[in-house]
């Protein structure tokens, strides 16, 4: 029950939420887009691909209790799916040649191999972006949760899928591009990626998509499935007593929680120009689940929240302090994760409940006050 | 049949080492249920103390000397690691097994970095004992000394655990508290020591490990990323602090190495590992050895 | 980010402390990275307003490429040093923005368009793998900047921002080959890391091969990192090559030469060629391992000219008695004197009219004289190869007498044609 509490902290109806919502809308719509040069709003594109993929581990971990610690498969899936497609509309466009991708040719590949040629086409690259995650996750899942695999073992073997996925990426230089992955990506569905115009308006797109996926993961978590997904997490017996199935229940937020790494993927590709191993393997899938343990894992706005304040700090930091700022990373994940379990969330949520106790306590008529915290 | 019985010493060689490095965490996974992503970097701490006292201590004078006294001092500041992790955060953490593991993974990223600043980027060299040069050969298999040497050090390792385990109130406790924490609470065995002996004890392994990867790969900053993950899916494969059950998957993993990357390539032979173990938990999801327990958690 | 406004600021609260008291841990813990930031800070301070010149230098100062891209940082800053003290650049003082790669490919992305568009230099030294270069290779495109790379690679590319200082394939791989012809090698067998770089030299080699009737035993890839080389070592004693080609890359070659010793392998039984082995790894792996084996560079710290006396010096001073140097740190110094040079003769540090004055300039590098080539924007390199010694040094056997024109594309070659 006390969880049930902490997604609905006490003043956060219907209309708070929409007030707030519609602040971090226009904060991200407006404000950013007047604020930031084209530099700082393509990184601030990035994180928000980012935060699309925490969403999704904020349903599948703080919602369903399943530690993704693999998620780089899936965002790979949707990324590979997507840079594929672009790699071959700009074949396409070459005047001459085999009309190959760059890295087919010095990797010897002569013809198209098969699996790209359904790829040609948009809309199947698009659909694949988020439905070949799904189906992967949902037939993984299904073959790990009805063996009622979970906690640390579940976390390790889905840690094991994503570095298998990446050695087999690296392994097949001609199809995928190796260790390189894609790169050197010229056009988006028309928007020139060398245009600062065109980013500008691939930045607006990411960040309505991301605005849909968080209204679409909190209706998930506010519906009845949301309700039978938390009882999972926090009693998976006593829910298959009642009669629904947890196998089903959770697969359901683990392929959800795949989808959107897959679009973010997608999403990711144009954004910053490249998609390669070195982001889906091991290291990069923990650090996806850290973005949601700093932010808040059960609470999805603070879980993209946190995706968007690591990237951003990451940036930041390492620019100022080359030499010394994984001491300073390993040591915020450190502090935030041991010492906040809640992660900023809570820390958030404990400032406002003491402020809010320091003013009624000096004058009980003053309100407390209304800006600042966006939780949803 | 030359092949054969070469790949069979590869693949236990490779066991050998992969066991070194999950028998470690067998115990802290098994009994406090921690999973302890710094454990490479306590590798990595006993493969520089054993440079350290090799270059600084006695210099390359006396290499065997120095290689032999950096077997328990390894263990110790393995240990002593292990102690320190355990007191300033795991202790804080009870319950909270993932958030162990990202927590740990903060101050693996940390310790790598702490290397680096202290020994620098460029990986050191550690000259192994001029006894451990050269090799045997029998029925037509070469068997380096260096490789002989670590499966040596794993059996002592295991006869000391088993006899630790099985003959000291020490090691009975820590079995209590592995099977039934509460009740061995209840019986009066204090968890809290219990832990941290245990702490040190897995920590202090990983530092005999790092000694061990000295003869075999690079010594550097980065050298724990190299053998996490494979002695995690050890002690997956194993079954959750099942001694019994990490040496049967180690050298079943380290054999499935040794074959199928001889018959495919390295890269191939680690993906189809990886897949078979998925294949392999369909069956039995919680490891090769399971604790019969009643109850539905 | 109104939205982010408390937890921004606890944030930057954090990141503020912890970095600061990082920092301060690293300044006082290794004499290294106190010399690379004691270079930094004065030749910063020497910046006073607008009349400075900013470079960027990026390369992976954490994750596993900092082992060597540090190396290479540290003999660019010195070469940054000298010229700020021999007057600068243009009369102003260079001033190196450095940045960290953290050995993840977009990060060089990022970073190199964050010190484009937002430090705005006048050129970036930085990279080491492939990968990184080519994941760099479009921000310099499509922003018309210059990136000087330093280190060997795998050919086939010629972008017209992208200045190649180190080795391509016919300046350092076919020399490699040639040598073991003549040391009268009939089969090879290929042993690499498992990515664009030794997959595409090998896809050369091949061809080199079936040209010169070198037959091929055998061709193994081992993932990045990969620390265990007991069953591809049982493979090559099986196959019995005159000569092994290698191409691993970082802490797989300690691993590979330590097991090799301890499988009772050694040199004159079958040579083992490296590409990316250098002074500086071999101290990692050990001299007692790799003696006797040979290596194709450039350039080693025995190299005997003038120039290189005096850079072994200078470096040695800057950094440590007990640091060496390598054809990738050689590269990383002469590019910056090269940019320099070119600056000097554009008078200006518009990437076009830097490019126009490159052409053709000479610079008498520690290897000897270098020419940027007219058209690919490659170097004219001395082939050299080495024998390593016990004492970790590597002397020269074989040299090509002469700088080899680069040829990335191998149009030279007649067996090339189908690559």
């Amino acid at each position: 029950m006390a969880t049930m509490a902490k997604l609905f902290p006490a003043g956060s109806g219907r209309g708070a939420f929409l007030v707030r919502f519609t602040l971090a809308a226009a904060a991200l719509l407006l404000v950013a887009p007047a604020l930031l040069n084209d530099f700082r709003l393509n990184l601030l594109a990035r994180y928000l691909c980012l935060a699309i993929i925490a969403v999704g581990i904020g349903l599948a971990w703080g919602q369903g209790g399943m530690l993704v610690l693999g998620q780089g498969l899936f965002f790979g899936l949707g990324g590979y799916a997507m840079g594929m497609h672009m790699k071959l509309e700009e074949a396409a466009a070459l005047p001459s040649g085999p009309q190959l991708p760059d890295f087919m040719t010095w990797s010897g590949v002569e013809s198209l191999p098969w699996l790209w040629v359904p790829f040609r086409s948009a809309a199947f690259a698009i659909a694949a972006c988020v439905l070949v995650p799904m189906i992967v996750a949902a037939v993984l899942g299904t073959l790990i949760f009805r063996q009622r695999v979970r906690g640390a073992y579940f976390a390790i073997l889905s840690q094991a899928m994503a570095a298998a996925f990446v050695i087999v990426l690296i392994g097949q230089q001609g199809l995928t591009g190796g260790t390189n992955g894609l790169t050197n990506f010229r056009s988006f569905f028309g928007l020139q990626l060398s245009n600062p115009d065109d980013k500008r308006l691939l930045y607006l797109f990411v960040a309505v998509v991301f605005l849909a996926v968080f209204l679409i993961a909190r209706q998930l978590v506010r519906s009845r499935y949301g309700k039978v997904l938390v009882a999972c997490r926090d009693a998976e017996d006593r829910v298959r007593f009642l009669g629904y199935d947890p196998t089903r229940v959770k697969v359901l937020a683990y392929a959800g929680a795949a989808g959107m790494a897959g679009l973010a993927g997608a999403l990711y590709v144009p954004v910053v120009g490249i998609m390669s191993p070195a982001l889906l393997g091991i290291v990069p899938s923990i650090e996806m689940v850290i973005w949601v343990a700093l932010g808040g894992r059960t609470v999805l706005a603070w879980a993209a929240a946190g995706a968007i304040i690591v990237g951003w700090a990451r940036t930041d930091l390492s620019e100022r302090f080359p030499s010394g700022w994984l001491y300073a990373q390993g040591a915020l994940f450190i502090i935030v994760i041991a010492f906040a379990p809640k992660g900023l969330a809570g820390v958030s949520e404990e400032l406002q409940r003491r402020v809010r106790s320091l003013l009624s306590r000096r004058r009980s008529e003053t309100p407390a006050p209304e800006r600042v915290k966006v939780a949803a | 049949m030359e092949v054969f019985l070469s790949q069979l010493f590869i693949g236990l060689s490779v066991a050998s080492m992969l066991l070194l490095v999950a028998l470690g965490l067998t115990f802290t996974f098994g009994q406090m249920n921690v999973i302890n992503m710094a454990h490479g970097e306590f590798v990595m701490a006993g493969a520089y103390t054993t440079y350290v006292l090799q270059t600084s201590v006695f210099g390359t004078g006396a290499v065997t000397l120095a290689f032999g006294l950096s077997l328990p001092l390894a263990f110790l500041v393995g240990g002593v690691l292990g102690l320190i992790l355990e007191f300033t955060l795991i202790r804080r953490l009870h319950g909270r097994p993932l958030d162990t593991l990202l927590v740990t993974w903060g101050v693996s990223l940390m310790l790598q970095q702490l290397a680096r600043d202290i020994f620098g980027a460029p990986n050191v060299q550690v000259k192994a004992p001029s006894f451990l040069e050269g090799g045997i050969t029998v029925a037509g298999v070469s068997m380096p000394y260096t490789r002989l040497f670590i499966i040596g050090l794993v059996v002592v390792a295991l006869l000391a655990i088993w006899f630790y385990l099985s003959k000291l109130p020490a090691g009975r406790r820590m079995r209590a508290v592995v099977q039934n924490r509460d009740l061995a609470a209840a019986s009066g065995v204090r968890t809290p020591h219990v832990d941290r002996l245990t702490f040190f004890i897995g920590s202090g392994l990983a530092g005999v490990a790092g000694v061990a990867v000295t003869l075999l790969g690079s010594i550097g900053p980065t050298l724990g990323t190299n053998y996490i993950i494979d002695a995690f899916l050890v002690v997956i494969v194993g079954g959750l602090g099942q001694l019994r059950g990490a040496i049967v998957a180690a050298i079943a993993l380290g054999l499935a190495n040794a074959y199928l990357e001889y018959w495919t390539d390295a890269s191939l032979a680690k993906a189809a590992v990886f897949a078979l173990i998925v294949v392999f938990l369909q069956f039995r999801p919680q490891g090769l050895v399971v604790t019969r327990r009643r109850g539905l958690a | 980010m109104t939205r982010l406004g408390v937890t921004r600021l606890l944030a930057i609260l954090a990141a503020a402390i912890l970095a600061a008291a990082a920092i301060a841990g690293c300044g006082s813990s290794s004499s290294e990275s106190d010399a690379a930031d004691t270079g930094a800070s004065t030749s910063a301070s020497a910046d006073s307003g607008g009349d400075a010149i900013k470079v960027g230098i990026l390369h992976s100062l954490s994750g596993t490429m900092a082992i060597s891209e540090v190396t290479v940082r540290d003999s660019e800053l010195l070469a940054i040093d000298e010229i700020n003290r021999s007057g600068g650049v243009l009369g102003k003082q260079i001033e190196p923005v450095i940045e960290d790669g953290a050995s993840d490919w977009p990060t060089f992305a990022e970073k190199a368009q964050k010190l484009i568009s937002e430090d705005r230099v006048a050129a970036t030294f930085g990279g080491w793998t492939s990968a990184s270069r080519k994941a760099m290779l479009p921000v310099f495109e499509s922003n018309r900047a210059l990136l000087f790379y330093p280190v060997q690679y795998e050919g086939l590319e010629q972008s017209p921002y992208i200045f190649y200082s180190g080795a391509t394939t016919n300046q350092q791989i076919i020399p490699g080959l040639e040598y073991l012809k003549e040391q009268g090698a009939r089969s090879l067998f290929l042993v690499g890391s498992d990515y664009v770089f030794p997959r595409t030299a090998n896809k050369e080699i091949k061809a080199w091969a079936r040209a010169n009737d070198v037959e091929i035993l055998g061709e193994e890839y081992t993932p990045l990192g990969h620390t265990e080389y007991g069953t591809l070592i049982s493979k090559l004693q099986e196959a019995r090559p005159d000569a092994v080609f290698n191409t691993l890359n970082g802490d797989s070659n300690v691993a590979f030469f330590k097991q090799l010793k301890g499988a009772g392998v050694s040199a004159r039984d079958m040579p083992v060629m490296s590409v990316s082995v250098a002074e500086e790894e071999v101290a990692g792996i050990g001299p007692e391992n790799i003696a006797g084996h040979p290596v194709a560079w450039n350039y080693y710290q025995t190299t005997d000219t003038p120039e290189n006396r005096r850079f072994v010096r200078a470096f040695k001073d800057r950094y440590g008695a007990d640091r060496v140097t390598s054809d990738p740190m050689e590269a990383g110094y002469v590019q910056v004197h090269i940019w320099a040079k070119a600056v000097e003769k554009a008078g200006s540090t518009d990437p076009e009219k830097v490019k126009e004055a490159a052409r053709g300039l000479t610079f008498d590098a520690p290897e000897g004289r270098v020419r940027v080539d007219d058209v690919n924007q490659h170097l004219y390199k001395t082939a050299r190869i080495g024998v390593i010694e016990p004492d970790g040094q590597i002397r020269e056997v074989w040299s090509s007498g002469r700088p080899i024109a680069p040829d990335p594309y191998l149009r030279t070659y007649d067996w090339a044609s189908g690559l």
